[in-house]
C-alpha cells in the first residue's frame, strides 16, 4: 500500500493511483441464507466480475479545474464516488487533500418529512459543518436558496428544482477546498443556474478551489476547463490540455 | 483514504469523531420528530405501552404464579418485576430489531454520501433509549400506585444503561452488518427475540427457575439479558447496590460483544456498497 505520505506531493489536492474498481455481478442477486446454502451445497455460487474502472492514475494540483468525459457508463460517476470517498477503490489508493462539497447528487441525506430548516442542519451535519457555522450561516443559505417563506415547511412538498437550490446553497456556503460538480447545474430554472455558475466562477477565480467538473455538453468543459480527462470503458484515454482532449472525444464520433 | 483537514476552515467539525458526534445527533433527533410529530398520542403511548403490557402479564402471570409459591416476590412487588423487567429487555429487542435494518435502510445515503456506516446501527440503539425514558414515567407510575419510595441506589441507573446500551451496539453492528448479505436475518431474528423471551426471567420468578431442569436453569442464568435484567431489578426493586458479581457479568457481556460486534462489521463493511 502506498499510504506514505510524501510532503513534496503536497500541493496535489488529488492523487488517484493506480485504482481499480470491480463489481460483482452476481447473474442473480443472492441476498438470502436459504438460497446461499442451496447453492452452496450444489456448488453453483459464481459471480461474474465487472471492472468498472481500471488502473487509473492521475493527480490534481491545487486550484486546478478538470472536467472528466466520457460516454455513459464509461465509469465517470463511480470514479466520483471514488473521490468523494463514498466507494473505496477494490485496487490502488485516491488520496484526498481538504474538505471536498460533492454537488454529485443534489439533495442526497435530505428527508422528506422534515422541514426545510431541519434538513439543512441534518445535511450539514453530513457535510461536516459545525452547528454553530450552520447557525451562522442559516441567513446566508436562505437567501441564496431564495427560501424565506418556505423554511419551515416540509421538503415533501417542495419541487425537485427547490430541493436542488437548497442542496447547492449548503454545500457551497464556505469556500471548500475541492468542488465535485455533477451535472447539477441542469436541475432549477435559468437564473438559478446562472446563479450558481457564477457561484463556482467564484471559486475558480479564487484560486484555490480544486474542481472537478463533470458535463456531457463538451462546450461547457471547453468553456470552463483548463485540462480534461477522458475515461473510456473504464481505461483512462486521454490527459491533457482541454482543447486537445475535447477534440479528441468529438474525433471518435466521426 | 485520508482526509486532512485544512487550518483554513473552521466551518468544519475539527476530527472525525466531533463530526460523527453531530451526525448522531442530528439523526436521532431526526428519528424523534418522525415518530412523535403530528401524533399528539406518540408519547402518551410510549408510557401506555409498557404499561399495558405490563397489566396484561401481571393478570395472567399472577395467578399461575403468585397464588402458590410466592417466597421472593410478594404480589405488590410483582408488577414492578414484570415492568422493570420488561422496559429493560425492550431496551435491547426494540434497538436491535430498528439496528438490523439500519444499514439497508439507509442505502441511498450510503449511496451518495461520505459517512461512517457505523453511525447507523449505533443511531438506533441511542434512539431506543428516548423509548426506555418514556418507559421509566411507566415504571414511576407502577412505584407510585404500590407506594413504593425510589431510594438513592438508583444513581446506579446510568451505569446498567450504558453497559446495556454498550452490549445493544455489538449485537447491532453484527446483525446489521449480516443482514446486508442475507437479508432473511430479520425473520429470524423476531424468531430469536420470541424464544429469547421466554429464556429470559422476564416473568419467571427465582423460585420457578429453581424447579425447572438444569439445562433450563443453565439458559436462564448464562443468558446475558439475564445480568442486566438483574442489575436493573436490584436497584429499582431490591433496592440495593447492583452485586458486583452482576456488574462485572453486565461489562462482561458488554465488552465480549461490542469486541464481536465491530471485529464482524469492520470486516464486512467495505463490500456493503456492493449489496445494497
Amino acid at each position: 500500500m502506498a499510504d506514505i505520505a510524501q510532503v513534496a506531493d503536497n500541493d496535489y489536492s488529488i492523487e488517484v493511483d493506480d485504482v481499480t474498481m470491480i463489481f460483482n455481478m452476481a447473474s442473480e442477486s443472492l441476498t438470502n441464507l436459504k438460497e446461499y446454502f442451496i447453492k452452496l451445497v450444489r456448488h453453483e455460487l459464481f459471480f461474474k466480475e465487472f471492472r468498472a474502472l481500471r488502473n487509473i492514475s492521475f493527480k490534481v494540483r491545487r486550484g486546478e479545474v478538470v472536467g472528466l468525459v466520457g460516454t455513459n457508463g464509461s465509469g465517470k460517476s463511480t470514479m466520483l464516488k471514488i473521490i468523494a470517498g463514498v466507494l473505496e477503490p477494490s485496487e490502488g489508493t485516491c488520496r484526498v487533500r481538504g474538505n471536498i462539497a460533492p454537488l454529485i447528487e443534489l439533495g442526497a441525506g435530505f428527508d422528506p418529512e422534515l422541514t426545510a430548516r431541519e434538513n439543512i442542519y441534518l445535511n450539514g451535519a453530513l457535510l461536516g459543518y459545525t452547528k454553530e457555522f450552520i447557525d451562522a450561516n442559516l441567513q446566508g443559505i436562505i437567501d441564496f436558496a431564495e427560501l424565506h417563506d418556505f423554511i419551515d415547511m416540509p421538503l415533501k412538498n417542495f419541487s425537485s428544482g427547490m430541493v436542488a437550490r437548497i442542496a447547492f446553497a449548503i454545500a457551497t456556503i464556505t469556500e471548500p477546498d475541492i468542488l465535485i460538480v455533477d451535472e447539477t447545474l441542469s436541475v432549477g430554472d435559468v437564473f438559478f443556474q446562472r446563479k450558481c455558475e457564477e457561484r463556482i466562477r467564484h471559486f475558480i477565480e479564487s484560486g484555490d478551489v480544486t474542481v472537478l467538473f463533470v458535463s456531457h455538453d463538451i462546450e461547457q468543459v471547453e468553456r470552463i476547463c483548463q485540462r480534461a480527462i477522458w475515461i473510456e470503458k473504464g481505461d483512462l484515454r486521454m490527459d491533457g490540455p482541454v482543447g486537445e482532449v475535447c477534440e479528441a472525444y468529438r474525433n471518435q464520433f466521426r | 483514504m485520508d482526509t486532512t483537514s485544512t487550518h483554513r476552515l473552521t466551518s468544519h467539525a475539527k476530527t472525525e469523531l466531533q463530526k460523527d458526534a453531530y451526525i448522531l445527533r442530528q439523526l436521532v433527533g431526526r428519528d424523534f420528530k418522525r415518530k412523535y410529530r403530528r401524533s399528539v398520542l406518540g408519547i402518551v403511548w410510549s408510557v401506555l405501552n409498557p404499561l399495558l403490557m405490563m397489566i396484561v402479564m401481571a393478570v395472567v402471570f399472577s395467578t399461575i404464579f403468585a397464588q402458590g409459591r410466592n417466597g421472593s416476590i410478594t404480589p405488590e412487588l410483582y408488577p414492578l418485576y414484570l415492568i422493570v423487567g420488561n422496559v429493560t429487555f425492550a431496551v435491547m429487542s426494540d434497538s436491535t430489531s430498528q439496528a438490523l435494518m439500519s444499514i439497508i435502510d439507509n442505502s441511498s445515503l450510503l449511496k451518495k454520501v461520505k459517512i461512517h456506516r457505523y453511525v447507523f446501527p449505533v443511531q438506533k440503539i441511542l434512539f431506543s433509549l428516548v423509548n426506555f425514558a418514556f418507559s421509566l414515567v411507566a415504571v414511576a407510575i407502577v412505584m407510585l400506585w404500590f407506594r413504593i419510595v425510589p431510594t438513592w441506589h438508583l444513581i446506579w441507573l446510568p451505569v446498567g444503561l450504558i453497559l446495556l446500551m454498550l452490549f445493544c451496539m455489538g449485537l447491532g453492528l453484527l446483525l446489521s452488518a449480516l443482514t446486508v448479505f442475507f437479508r432473511d436475518i430479520m425473520h429470524l431474528w423476531s424468531v430469536v427475540l420470541t424464544a429469547w423471551t421466554y429464556f429470559t426471567p422476564i416473568f419467571w420468578t427465582d423460585d420457578y427457575i429453581k424447579i425447572m431442569p438444569h439445562a433450563l436453569q443453565v439458559l436462564m442464568y448464562g443468558n446475558p439479558m439475564y445480568s442486566y435484567l438483574n442489575f436493573m431489578r436490584q436497584i429499582f426493586l431490591w433496592q440495593t447496590s447492583p452485586e458486583p458479581m452482576t456488574v462485572a457479568m453486565c461489562a462482561g457481556w458488554a465488552v465480549v460483544m461490542l469486541v464481536l460486534g465491530y471485529a464482524v462489521f469492520h470486516r464486512l463493511e467495505h463490500r456493503f456498497i456492493l449489496y445494497i
